[in-house]
């Protein structure tokens, strides 16, 4: 039998406020045990929730973002469970009224566009973490990670593929970074995944029964544990097994999911309205203002870009995938509007391979855009080689890093002529001047007498040789289009 | 000295007659004397209410004294206190040093009010009679084989034995109200959203609300003065211009017009209650008060609603006793699952465990619209009844409880018998109105009766001026019982 | 509706309240009385009104992002029933 896999994803998006969302502790990443828990996050006796502003318009920059309504009133309710890191033994959470419902996120794979349909994006306040270290057969809890705020993205189950999901997952993550609402740190915790997979007969309307798998914090982990998900059901499935509903784990050492033992009781958990927070409303005017401050949204800017600059629908999707690198392309571009295809071919190829090596972002890209663009222009103009200008590339960022500043922290346009610098202070400029290569190629052709007449006897190889000779000779910085015209021309006049 | 008014001991005390020391070691004096037997205090710690009281001294001779200033006040056991044992009369808490100050604890330390110590109270506030605390009963000081009213029964306790000149309380279904009345002292509960519940433990946060207790409205007044006011870290504070609630005491009551619920007045009513509050309002009558019938049809169901929505609300707040960060942890345990079970079964006593499970039923798969959502239907109809109400009349009287101070034992096995007695105060609390008791006469076997106010909301000062006018021509609220 | 025993030990459950079968059974008569209070409520029709969630008709108050808080934690551990390197301490958590 064919099997369908149906995919809908819940993604926790750490929203990147100073202070938590119902507190005024810190959210900083790496503080020792506990020092970022004041009493509201301990859930001392007593003390009361005060919601984050910042968390409340981070929301709704999302519900723009991707055209979902935003809702005014919300409602904050309790979600009530006991667990260690649980400080209340509830979560402040959204439920039957969150601050955003609907929306869509269009996805690109391969050649083929789809929109996942989103059901709402809700406000929430993260858990503290436990540690299981043996402390003497016991576990550690950390609590600073408590009251961090969250988005919950909850899609519908749109995705028919674990390269789907994965590639939902990547858009909302470069959305959720782009709009500046989240850092997007996987590492740290920042954008988790919680995947519900079910499958069904190929054709079949139906859904069926789903496993939720929590907390897949890297895109390889969600791809595989989707993978290996689908696969057991369809395995449970052709036994002529069911599927149970149920709560997995992931375990990425063994590759396999394993149900939770936490989550082995069905569970009641009592949502009702939280009394101590009242109805949230969000003005008209705070919507507007919202609107007015987000930034060209990613598919907007694909589009704009495969419009204005005629670039493949594959090169803005990967210019686009990211806002650091649409913005530096976008301001090198702006210099070089005559080669918008030379600009992404060395944005998506040259200068992220210098990135990696240092772990450096675009945003902490010592070499700017109008930099990069001036020896764009030198390759466009015919001054320099595609192969010279790398060589220029590599010193022009030897010298740029020793500043060490990142382009975006740095105004002074002294060294905007960087690449001119280098390729005028080391002679690495082109010979195109007609007359010296001449007698570059004149001098060649002297000095081989024995591969100009192979050539003439019809050996065409022992003409690259001769070319070869005359670059040697010019170090690199003939004109190799030039060269070929002449030499041609001298050995068969 | 024991029956002054704040107003009089303030006196004294910015003419230097008396220092802060002195008056706060006879208070001590008084409350170590009497402990014993009436059990009003949970603490009490001399040593820091002397040095409370000196640096009040300080500030009295620097010129910097308002009108509480060195006064001893009684902090009820709810209201986190730093450095002191705050235990909501559980043993849960029973070793809670509390790390911080409740926003009304701070606003007393801030004018340098003396905290003389942390009254005794039902367990997490739950209860009527002030027997299901974990330090034992309180006696009622008019009759000691009667309660004392709950469940701030400690803080009425010790106002109406002179133990203290005010004190704190808080109100989720007539917790001030009901005590008051029984002790024969004056208890005003706020309009919700006045008094910050920063730092008050929480019992059903829709419905608690702190509040003062005294001798006299007059005291209320200065009271409250303190207690209300904006705090940015309760999510349900109300931000407003600041009031004197004295500023109306001394207005006449001519043209007042007193609404009388008519189904207030009916068989549930014990005579004696009904006689004293017959006199209380004829007495309205001879200072020019009119009175108008009024109707409250959905008061009747005030107790049910009531005790769906409260143990709601107090199962998932008092979720957070879990033996983890502070409180009491079971001593032995098999597990994680068993040290919760254990700690919280062990922790809380029973009528808290009570109001849990129920809470927790309520609010589980399948019956949460049949009773949580019908019950906050209801309370709507409860509040629209006193709206209603109040476009007829300023303020709505009857008696704050039906009968006075029942026996010690009388009621506490039986829960429905219990919370019935407080049909009268828990329909103010879920309207979020403004409600007091004044002392109004004394019933069967000389115990006190209590004259309920109800006014509309943000009517503080109005009901103050309707109870300190009552006071001016009746002397109820300074009799004071034999000790 | 009626309360069963089964009922009880669930929400007991649910509650992390551990009950003797002797409380189990007190608990059931007495929450059965209380229940039949409550029952009162059914007897009114309230389709056309709106749950009241709260005390007052106002609009949430928000705070502005910011830290206002310092590191506490021995203060707050000194009251903790068992801590060791800054953290709580509990029985072994199997997730």
């Amino acid at each position: 039998m064919q099997w369908e896999i149906v995919i809908g994803l819940e993604v926790h998006t750490q929203l990147s406020t100073q202070s938590k969302i119902f507190s005024g502790a810190s959210t900083a990443f790496g503080a020792a045990p506990n020092a970022e828990a004041c009493a509201v996050d301990l859930a001392l006796p007593g003390v009361l929730p005060v919601l984050n502003r910042g968390a409340v318009d981070r929301a709704i920059r999302f519900g723009l973002a991707v055209g979902a309504k935003v809702n005014s009133p919300s409602i904050f309710a309790r979600k009530n469970y006991f667990y260690p890191d649980l400080p209340k033994g509830y979560q402040i959470s959204q439920y039957e009224l969150p601050v955003v419902e609907g929306g869509t996120v269009t996805i690109h794979v391969g050649e083929m566009e789809k929109t996942i349909r989103l059901v709402r994006a809700h406000l929430e306040e993260d858990a503290g973490k436990s540690l299981h270290e043996d402390f003497h057969g016991m576990t550690g809890i950390d609590l600073n990670r408590a009251g961090t705020p969250l988005l919950e993205i909850v899609s519908e189950p749109d995705m028919r593929s674990s390269q789907e999901a994965v590639t939902y997952a990547k858009m909302v993550h470069s959305l959720v970074r782009w709009i500046g609402i989240c850092d997007g740190n996987m590492q740290e915790g920042s954008f988790r995944c919680d995947a519900n997979v079910s499958v069904r007969p190929h054709g079949s309307e139906r859904l069926g029964t789903r496993c939720e798998i929590k907390n897949l914090n890297s895109f390889r982990f969600l791809e595989k544990a989707i993978d290996y998900e689908a696969r057991r059901q369809i395995e449970i499935l052709e036994d002529g097994g069911t599927i149970q509903q149920q709560t997995r784990l992931y375990d990425p050492d063994k590759d396999e999911t394993r149900a939770m033992r936490s989550k082995e009781d069905a569970q009641d958990y009592r949502y009702f309205p939280d009394p101590d927070l009242l109805p949230l409303e969000i003005a008209e005017s705070w919507i507007a203002k919202a609107k007015s401050g987000l930034p060209e949204l990613p598919e907007q800017m694909r589009v704009r870009l495969e419009r204005e600059y005629g670039l493949s629908s594959y090169d803005t999707s990967a210019l686009t995938a990211d806002r650091e690198i649409a913005e530096y392309y976008d301001a090198t571009v702006a210099k070089l509007p005559s080669d918008p295809k030379l600009c992404a071919n060395w944005i998506m190829g040259e200068l992220p391979a210098y990135l990696n090596d240092e772990a450096k972002s675009f945003d902490s890209c010592p070499l700017s855009p109008v930099q990069l663009a001036q020896l764009l222009m030198r390759i466009k103009d015919g001054t320099i080689s595609g192969k010279i200008a790398k060589e220029v590339f590599k010193q022009m960022w030897s010298k740029a890093a020793q500043t060490a500043t990142a382009w975006k922290n740095r105004d002074s346009k002294l060294d905007d002529n960087l690449a001119d610098q280098i390729i005028e202070s080391q002679g690495l400029k082109q010979i195109s001047d007609s007359g010296e290569l001449e007698s570059l190629i004149d001098g060649v052709i002297a000095a081989n007498v024995k591969s100009v007449e192979e050539f003439k006897a019809g050996k065409e190889k022992a003409f690259n040789a001769l070319v070869g000779q005359v670059m040697k000779a010019a170090r690199g910085k003939a004109n190799p289009a030039q060269v070929n015209e002449i030499m041609r021309r001298k050995l068969e006049a | 000295m024991l029956n002054f008014s704040l107003k009089q001991l303030s006196t004294l005390l910015t003419t230097k007659r008396i220092s802060s020391t002195e008056l706060t070691g006879e208070f001590l004096k008084r409350s170590r004397a009497l402990n014993a037997d009436y059990n009003a205090f949970i603490t009490i710690d001399e040593e820091t209410s002397l040095a409370q009281a000196r640096a009040a001294d300080a500030m009295i001779a620097s010129g910097q004294a308002g009108p509480l200033t060195g006064i001893p006040v009684a902090q009820k056991d709810i209201f986190c206190t730093k450095g002191w044992l705050t235990t909501c009369g559980s043993k849960m808490l029973s070793n809670f040093v509390s790390p911080y100050d409740a926003h009304v604890v701070e606003r007393f330390n801030a004018i340098g009010a003396v905290n003389i110590g942390k009254t005794n109270m039902d367990e997490f506030a739950m209860g009527s009679s002030n027997e299901t605390s974990f330090y034992g009963p309180v006696k009622n000081p008019w009759d000691i084989t009667a309660v004392p009213g709950g469940s701030s029964g400690g803080s009425a306790c010790a106002v109406a034995a002179r133990m203290a000149p005010a004190a704190t309380g808080t109100d989720t279904g007539g917790s001030i109200r009901q005590p008051a009345a029984l002790c024969g002292i004056s208890g005003l509960k706020p309009t919700y959203g006045l008094v910050s519940r920063y730092g008050m433990v929480a019992f059903a946060s829709s419905l608690d609300q702190g509040g003062p207790m005294a001798k006299s409205a007059e005291d209320l007044a200065l009271m409250l003065n303190v207690m209300a006011g904006f705090d940015a870290r309760d999510s349900t504070s109300l931000m407003r211009e600041p009031e004197d609630y004295a500023r109306d005491l001394e207005r006449p009551l001519e043209g007042l017009r007193i609404g009388l619920p008519r189904e207030y007045f009916v068989k549930e009513i014990n005579d004696d209650v009904a006689r004293a509050v017959e006199n209380a309002i004829a007495e309205y009558h001879k200072l020019g008060a009119e009175t108008v019938e009024v109707s409250l049809p959905n008061t009747k169901l005030s107790v049910p609603v009531y005790y769906v929505l409260a143990p709601a609300e107090a199962s998932s707040n008092l979720s957070r006793f879990d033996g983890v960060r502070y409180g009491y942890r079971a001593p032995e345990y098999a597990d994680l699952n068993d040290m919760y079970c254990k700690s919280r079964a062990q922790g809380f006593g029973a009528e808290v465990k009570r109001r849990i499970l129920i809470g927790t039923y309520v609010l589980s798969h399948g019956y949460y619209d049949a009773y949580y959502v019908q019950a906050q239907k209801l309370r709507r109809l409860v509040a629209q009844d006193f709206a209603e109400a109040f476009k007829q009349c300023d303020v709505i009287m009857g008696p704050t409880s039906p009968t006075v101070a029942f026996d010690l034992g009388e009621r506490i096995s039986d829960p429905v018998q219990m919370y019935l007695s407080d049909a009268y105060t828990i329909a103010v609390n879920l309207a979020g109105l403004p409600g007091m008791s004044i002392p109004a006469g004394f019933g069967n076997k000389g115990r006190p009766v209590g004259l309920h106010i109800v006014g509309n909301y943000f009517a503080e000062a109005k009901m103050l001026n309707v109870a300190h006018q009552y006071q001016k021509t009746t002397d109820w609220h300074m009799s004071m019982p034999n000790s | 509706m009626s309360l069963s025993l089964d009922d009880v030990t669930r929400i007991a459950n649910l509650a992390r309240i551990e009950l003797s079968e002797d409380e189990v059974h007190t608990a059931l008569a007495q929450l059965s009385n209380i229940f039949g209070l409550i029952q009162q409520m059914q007897a009114v029709d309230t389709s056309a009104i709106n749950p009241m969630s709260h005390a007052q008709d106002v609009a949430q108050r928000l705070r502005d992002d910011a830290v206002t808080e310092t590191d506490q934690h021995a203060l707050f551990q000194a009251i903790a029933p068992q801590v060791e390197a800054g953290l709580y301490l509990v029985p072994k958590v199997i997730e």
